[in-house]
């Protein structure tokens, strides 16, 4: 393992120059690149691929890294955010993952995007530690973006219960995914309970997900957990649970619960008198996929993602 | 007549609604409608004057007005109260949500009320004011796969500037984006600076928008004399960015023209004295964008140069 500075972020005198690493390991290949947080509450993003660094260091140590193969892993380009609490970036809020390719003449999270591409750009396969846009908790799944150039059999070797093909909407064209495969490069998303907490039995779920798509592809000798049977689901066919009043939310259903028809999964209570003003119940019989995380709700907000079982 | 578009609980014991003022002309209705909307972005303020203005206008004077004019003045009420560009809570820019969606959150519900309540109209206008950091002329921005049906709209709006810009899958989200390809003409207006009101810029928008509803056949009302904008394209406009991160200075004024390779502003160190970078115009023209916020780091935008005049 070679350790690199990819790049600095300088924004002296009000902030000393923040180095972006990079960690190497086996050739000089683009083999496969994974990157961890762009975002400034992506800590467990950032410990699952720290936990990878130390594994694949250990895994070189032993000779059981196939030299042929060239891998990096970036574990965090969002230090500046990181270390005063802002998800995006703090100065104007950007976000770094909507603004990629990057351009190296613009605005400073574009530039910042500019520095992370053309180290991330050219491999054959890369792996993103996303979250997403609303607080939650998901079942661990990997995640493709339909772009045309996808390729989802590749997929299935992480071993996670489930393959989440997503339609992309016009803001996911910035996204590091979504140009990553128009470059060319087979990418993937991989999704976790946790975001901005160490969640240590998630973060090994994810671990051992990318150690068993590296042993099946051949970068690596190891020998892990098994994985589970992966089943394919297009975002689109999953079932959205609303709520029709706001209040304290109570969910009932945890992420990984199988719930029947007209099952009760949520309450939602009067915030002053604790009386029950929703009982909220699945549509249909299924899988709970994702479920909000909030002490409190709004309106016609989404509290639940359902697979449904005939899926 | 004031009512809300859309009205949703939130979390704890409020509501969140969008207010509309719709003002019915008493002349012979010709079934004409014009939306002035505002405050998507809550740090956004210049059309707030606008919208106070019009509504004393056009309460005085219902008997010169055909049709209705529909007022928006907070798209983003929570943002507005709270000095917040985005969503409050959510931290997405409202203005990349459109059309909205009734199957997501419940900001997302709001954006396609608002959309769908606007839609239909003869003309929507959506007033910006830049943001916080950058200080822009009067101007209108229209998308040049739209440029057919607004430009002719966009000469009578008494601005300084018409950009036709570039198509950007990105923006498809913008509410501008979604009501054009809804039909809905709609021209996005960009003017002064975050968190402020730039009161001359208000007031010759305000004299455009009355310009072009007499066009429209909506306003029997006096007209102002309107000057004929500059129109270009992408091709003619010149960007400074910072290339280091410091203190910016400028040395010129917004809004007057510069020559090529002149000097705009440095970016300095105020902790050792010395001059970090200074900054030159790549075209001669006019300085429609010029920084405002004097923090910048690499690759923050200083100013933007309207050439071939």
């Amino acid at each position: 393992m070679t350790q690199e500075t990819l790049f600095e972020v300088n924004a002296m005198p009000y902030r000393q120059a923040i180095p972006v690493y990079g960690y190497r390991f086996g050739s000089n290949k683009k083999t496969l690149a994974i990157m961890g947080a762009m975002r400034g509450d992506e800590f467990q993003q950032m410990y699952i691929c720290a936990k990878l660094v130390k594994t694949l260091t250990k895994i070189e140590a032993e000779g059981n890294l196939n030299k042929d193969y060239g891998i990096l892993v970036i574990p965090s380009a969002s230090q500046f955010s990181m270390n005063v609490g802002k998800r995006f970036w703090p100065v104007d809020n950007t976000d770094i993952n909507r603004m990629f390719p990057g351009y190296d003449k613009g605005e400073t999270t574009q530039r910042l995007a500019d520095s992370i591409f053309r180290e991330l750009k050219g491999y054959q396969y890369g792996i993103q530690l996303a979250s997403f846009y609303i607080a939650g908790e998901f079942l661990p799944h990997v995640r493709l973006m339909n772009t045309g150039y996808t390729n989802p059999d590749d997929g299935y070797l992480f071993g996670l219960p489930y393959l989440v093909l997503r339609k992309p909407k016009p803001y996911d064209t910035t996204t590091l995914n979504y140009n990553w495969q128009v470059f060319e490069t087979d990418a993937f998303s991989v999704y976790t309970k946790a975001t901005e907490r160490l969640d240590e039995e998630n973060a090994n779920i994810a671990l051992e997900a990318i150690l068993r798509f590296m042993a099946k592809k051949g970068f690596i000798d190891y020998e892990g957990e098994f994985g589970t049977k992966t089943s394919f689901v297009e975002e689109y066919d999953m079932l959205t649970i609303q709520t029709k009043a706001a209040g304290l939310f109570i969910p009932i259903a945890k992420a990984g619960d199988l719930v029947l028809e007209n099952e009760e999964i949520a309450e939602i209570l009067s915030p002053y008198t604790a009386e029950k003003l929703e009982v909220i119940k699945a549509k249909k019989k299924g899988r709970v996929f994702f479920v909000r995380h909030a002490e409190a709700i709004m309106e016609h907000d989404l509290i639940f993602r359902i697979i449904p079982e005939e899926v | 007549m004031i009512s809300n578009v859309v009205s949703l609980g939130l979390p704890v014991g409020e509501k969140l609604a969008i207010p509309r003022n719709r003002i019915k002309g008493e002349a012979k209705d010709n079934g004409k409608r014009i939306c002035i909307v505002t405050g998507t972005h809550g740090d956004e303020l210049e059309g707030q004057y606008v919208s106070f203005m019009l509504n004393k206008i056009l309460e005085k004077n219902k008997s010169k007005l055909h049709g209705i004019v529909d007022i928006y003045p907070a798209n983003n009420p929570l943002g507005i109260s709270t000095i917040y560009r985005g969503l409050p809570g959510y931290d997405l820019d409202m203005n990349r949500m459109f059309p909205g969606s009734s199957h997501s959150s419940g900001f997302d519900y709001m954006v396609k009320k608002i959309y769908e309540d606007i839609c239909g109209a003869d003309l929507c206008i959506d007033i910006h004011a830049s943001n916080i950091f950058l200080r822009e002329i009067p101007q209108i921005r229209i998308n040049e796969n739209s440029v057919k049906t607004l430009l002719p709209l966009a000469r009578h709006m008494n601005m300084d500037f018409v950009w036709v810009h570039q198509a950007a899958t990105v923006l498809e989200s913008t509410l501008a984006y979604s009501l054009n390809e809804a039909g809905t003409p709609t021209l996005v207006v960009e003017m002064g600076v975050g968190m402020r009101i730039t009161k001359d810029y208000g007031d010759q928008l305000i004299d455009g928008i009355m310009a072009t509803m007499k066009k429209m056949d909506m306003w029997d009302g006096d007209e102002a004399p309107i000057k004929p904008p500059i129109v270009s394209t992408d091709g003619h406009v010149g960007f400074i960015n910072a290339n280091e991160s410091g203190l910016f200075i400028a040395y010129i004024n917004h809004g007057r023209r510069v020559r090529k390779g002149e000097i705009i502003g440095a970016v300095v160190d105020s902790l050792d004295g010395t001059i970090k970078e200074e900054l030159k115009s790549p075209v001669s023209g006019l300085v429609f964008t010029l920084r405002e916020y004097p923090i910048v780091y690499n690759g923050s935008l200083i100013a933007r140069v309207l050439g071939g005049l």
